[in-house]
């Protein structure tokens, strides 16, 4: 093939313009050549004969009459064994492998091979003849837990594709041909352990679209409980900075129980990461005893890095994910910040001399977020399989204000809505989602009436609290104040929960299903207490046994002394 | 074999435009005498941007374009000098020209770094006991016009225990220049400090560059295994410039005439701070002065969003509310037992005494809890979050305690039962929980 060569014209920011010869896709890669470097680009936009490319890459050095390359690809993911317990940057670059090569700094203009070279024990599933079409298994590699199944490209098109030569069990380089198909018109490929796909475009080879309904549990009491998520559904967490979001995305990380973890660190601090790649490896996954970077991949583009490549690191990410459904997995995408992403929007539309939307935002915007968060899902597999991708992404609202662009627009998308508030935060109320505005439309561990009645508590409770500033005390009657501070246990004991503690970090459905019963039982019950004050000392009581018994070990008969002290205290002033 | 070009074609605010060839984006140029930077290339269209401003500059004047992006020099000299905003000395001291090193160099591999893990003791409370400083955070100041919080910030310079102090000043009133270096001189800090600083009477583009010229020195520093701490006031002044420079290059302003990318030129200034695995650090104390005493205006907010945390200074104290340290978590559990959940139920019962506060200002009869959350608040603000207070970390603890006893039962603080009995003053009290 012959590749279109072009040469730069024009510098403003990361964006370049290139004059060309031949023709030129929207979104093909392209590669400024400065110097000894070879600038990796995307073209955005095609206007009177000349190409704008967004540099991935810092833009110093480029000077006008540099010689361009065109490859004819879109932008691509390599998918193949070996991407999990990786670190990539947004253009899929592996970091640890980078700073091997370059030192303490990402020096532009190296691309490293992000599957690494190494052999595969492969089991091949196909036999010569069979008919193969995009998605379907041709073999399977175990990589860690899983097995990894090998697919044909997403891409392939035609349905008249047919094995005519597949390797036999036995050890493989990843890149090597383990299989050849041919079509009708004898048109053959080589298919190695390594497919490449656009990750603009959402792999669609599944049989059906399911409707999001199993828990994805988060192992956190104010989300399984009252907030839950689905399996292959979405969720948003906005929250002005210092709410606790990232902590929050680290929580879910951990302790979600999903097969795959994928963290896109997209815009934010590369600290952040750090503390995840120091973490994560010593961290063990309860379910599989493994090490939990080994369910783990992270895409990482902090806020320091290359704008443009912060746009791209989103899809990358769920391209991955979306590879990990099509085995059969549920997958679990944590995006912090999607504002950081729509931001990298902004920028380019804004050197695009686009006509500005609502604070400078392209006009987009809108769609650009729905697409995105509508690549999560459940879906039934051809072969029958369940496979899921489940999104969460944080939102950096301006100002801590939700009534900003890139919140409305997620918050029309997304299943479940856990907005974090200063306020809670402020008073170390961890974690900061409020109870009354954060809404999810999918059903949790717990049966939804009694969360229902157990949320109509807390409800009221902020409503007498909010008459309480006016009225004071003294005008609040007996019933109405046993009801404040019903729901200021329930904020207390059930919603927040410490992170650091070893054992309350992580709270177990099971486990969450016994403390919802006890504390549903309390707020139920009438109360004998003659007083104010006497309610108080009441309920401090009461919350400080609760307290304790979080720092109990499920199943233990410490657990369950517990339990029946903080049954018999509230039983003892119960009226019956 | 520069060549110089001496037909200007356009002269808008500081920002001029020449016909040239074999042009670099990012280049340094020199207008007449004064340096330009490349901004934008369009086919032989050169936009520069003047550092000195462009009054004055006339459309013959000549432009030579040197061929290289803007340098600075690198060496143990550099310790106890003073530079102006492009890197010219200001303390009549010898210009310096050897081993010259790009600003602005590329961002940090998140590989090589590692957790932060050192305290950085300050002495002052409200600082290492409810909001921790960590080696290689970033972290800014929050504040108003009238604050004191470059006194603040001279003070942690001094106290704090490091190798080299890069302070970089952008739109200093000259006073308060001169008040930094007689403090540092005066405390003894002059010998490991270096300034880059640029004065209100300084042409404007010039703060621009401070960041970068004051984070590429600290970064070799680092790279030779020094504990940096960078100091930056203040970084509103450095992104009004950078507004007025977006301006007049016409690009669409996004929020109160800020450019789009606002955030990613503080994130990639912030970002500079590094715990660097086997060698040194660079810890970044910004100050942000908040125009109107607005967290939403987008200078603090994009700057909220970047660093781990921030101080608020407000009335002379670092507020407990908003004040964040987010690294704190690294190194409080390592300090005392105690630290974390004092902290912790200290804060919570402040919150409680601040609604108390409220009801007793709208006039409603106080209950016994809410005396008792009074007399707490007063003796926690008189005692721990006063700024003259000067104690180690381990002091400020049992403090906290004393004032717990002073105030409250030990069930009433919501504290753990276990730490109760081990560390509330008075054992009789806790015996029989």
């Amino acid at each position: 093939m012959e590749t279109v060569t072009g040469h730069v014209t024009g510098v403003n920011g990361n964006l370049a313009n290139v004059s060309f010869e031949g023709p030129v896709r929207k979104n093909e890669v392209g590669y400024i050549h400065v110097d000894d470097k070879r600038l990796k680009g995307e073209v955005i936009r095609v206007t009177d004969g000349t190409a704008s490319m967004q540099i991935y890459e810092m833009s110093n050095g480029i000077k006008v009459g540099d010689p361009v390359d065109f490859t004819g690809e879109l932008m691509s993911v390599d998918l193949g064994p070996g991407l999990l317990t990786q670190i990539y940057d947004g253009l899929q670059n592996p970091l640890p492998e980078l700073a091997e090569k370059c030192g303490f700094f990402l020096e532009r203009g190296v691309y490293l091979d992000p599957i690494p070279d190494r052999e595969w024990e492969f089991t091949p599933v196909v036999k010569v003849g069979d008919s193969v079409a995009a998605g379907d298994t041709v073999g399977t590699v175990p990589e860690g837990l899983f097995t990894h199944q090998i697919m044909a490209p997403f891409t392939l098109k035609g349905s008249d594709w047919k094995v005519k030569s597949i390797k036999e069990k036995g050890s493989y380089p990843v890149r090597s041909t383990i299989c050849v198909i041919e079509n009708s018109t004898g048109e053959e490929k080589d298919l190695s352990m390594v497919i490449t796909q656009p990750i603009k475009q959402p792999i669609k080879c599944y049989k059906e679209r399911l409707r999001p309904d199993e828990p994805l549990v988060m192992q956190l009491r104010a989300i399984d409980t009252f907030l839950p998520v689905a399996k292959g559904g979405t969720f948003c967490v906005p929250g002005p900075f210092g709410a606790g979001k990232t902590v929050l995305q680290h929580m879910e990380a951990k302790n979600g129980e999903a097969d795959i973890v994928i963290i896109a660190a997209c815009g934010e601090r590369a600290g952040e990461v750090v503390e995840i790649l120091k973490e994560f490896p010593e961290l063990e996954d309860p379910r599989t005893g493994r090490s939990l970077m080994e369910r783990t991949i992270i895409i990482c583009n902090t806020s320091s890095m290359p704008v443009a490549a912060r746009e791209a690191s989103c899809y990358t990410a769920v391209t991955i994910a979306e590879y990990y459904r099509q085995m059969g997995l549920n997958v679990l995408l944590l995006a912090d910040s999607t504002s950081r992403w729509a931001q990298a929007m902004r920028e380019m539309s804004g050197r695009l001399e686009e006509i500005p939307g609502e604070e400078a935002f392209p006009a987009y915007l809108e769609s650009t977020i729905a697409a995105f968060y509508e690549r999560a899902g459940k879906v039934e597999l051809k072969d029958g399989r369940i496979g899921s991708v489940t999104i969460g992404g944080t939102v950096s609202p301006a100002g801590g204000n939700f009534e900003e662009p890139v919140t409305q627009a997620t918050l029309k998308v997304v299943g479940a809505f856990h907005g974090l508030s200063r306020e809670r935060s402020d008073a170390r109320k961890y974690p900061a989602i409020d109870p009354m505005e954060s809404w999810s439309k999918y059903t949790g561990i717990i049966d939804m009436d009694r969360v229902e009645k157990a949320r109509a508590v807390l409800r009221r409770s902020t409503e007498i609290n909010q008459m309480m500033k006016v009225v004071g005390e003294e005008g609040t009657s007996l019933d109405d104040y046993i009801t404040y501070e019903k729901g200021e246990v329930l904020d207390a004991v059930y919603l927040q929960q410490n992170s650091f503690d070893e054992i309350d970090a992580a709270d177990p459905p099971e486990r969450q299903k016994v403390e919802f019963d006890v504390l549903y039982d309390a707020l139920m019950q009438k109360f004998d207490l003659k007083e104010n004050a006497e309610v108080r000392s009441f309920f401090n009581e009461f919350r400080q046994e609760f307290l304790d018994w979080h720092g109990t070990v499920f199943g233990t008969p410490e657990f369950e002394a517990q339990k029946k002290k903080i049954t018999d205290l509230y039983m003892a002033k119960a009226v019956h | 074999m520069q060549k110089v070009y001496t037909k200007i074609e356009s002269i808008v605010g500081n920002v001029v435009t020449v016909r040239a060839e074999g042009v670099r984006n990012g280049d340094l140029a020199l207008v007449g005498d004064s340096y330009a930077n490349v901004i934008k290339l369009d086919h032989d269209k050169v936009s520069l941007q003047v550092f000195a401003g462009a009054q004055g500059v006339g459309t013959n004047d000549p432009v030579r374009f040197l061929g290289r992006p803007m340098q600075v020099s690198f060496s143990e000299h550099l310790l106890g000098r003073i530079f102006d905003g492009a890197g010219v000395p200001r303390d009549n001291g010898p210009a310096l020209t050897e081993n010259m090193i790009d600003i602005g160099g590329p961002s940090f591999n998140p590989a090589k770094r590692i957790t932060p893990k050192h305290m950085i003791r300050t002495g002052i409370p409200m600082i290492d006991v409810f909001n921790t400083l960590v080696e290689s955070q970033k972290l800014p100041i929050f504040s108003v016009s009238g604050e004191p919080y470059n006194q603040l910030l001279a003070r942690i310079a001094l106290q704090a225990e490091v190798d080299v102090i890069v302070l970089g000043g952008m739109g200093l009133k000259y006073d308060d220049y001169l008040q930094f270096r007689d403090t540092l001189e005066k405390g003894g800090a002059m010998s490991h400090t270096v300034m880059f600083i640029h004065t209100a009477a300084d042409p404007t583009v010039e703060s621009t560059l401070v960041p970068d010229l004051s984070l590429a020195v600290a970064e070799q520093f680092a790279l030779e295994g020094k504990k940096v701490l960078v100091l930056l006031t203040d970084m509103t002044n450095f992104c009004d410039a950078e507004k007025e420079l977006a301006i007049t290059m016409e690009q669409v302003p996004s929020n109160r005439g800020y450019p789009g990318d606002l955030y990613s030129m503080l994130a990639s200034r912030y970002e500079k701070a590094v715990d660097i695995d086997g060698a040194g650090s660079i810890t970044i104390l910004g100050v942000t002065t908040m125009p109107g005493d607005d967290v939403t205006h987008p200078v603090p907010d994009n700057t909220g969003y970047i660093t781990e945390g921030q101080f608020y200074l407000r009335n002379g104290h670092i507020e407990p509310f908003g004040s964040l340290s987010r690294l704190k978590q690294n190194v409080n559990g390592d300090t005392r037992d105690d630290h974390r959940a004092l902290m912790d139920g200290m804060i919570k019962l402040y919150s409680s005494y601040k609604d108390s506060l409220e009801k007793k200002s709208m006039g409603f009869s106080m209950s016994d809890w809410d005396e008792k959350l009074l007399k707490y608040g007063e003796l926690f603000e008189s005692k721990m979050m006063d700024l003259s207070v000067n104690i180690p970390l381990e002091e400020a603890l049992d403090l906290g305690w004393k004032i717990l006893a002073e105030c409250f039962k030990p069930n009433e603080t919501g504290l753990k039962t276990s730490l109760l009995k081990e560390r509330w003053p008075d054992k009789d009290a806790v015996a029989d929980l």
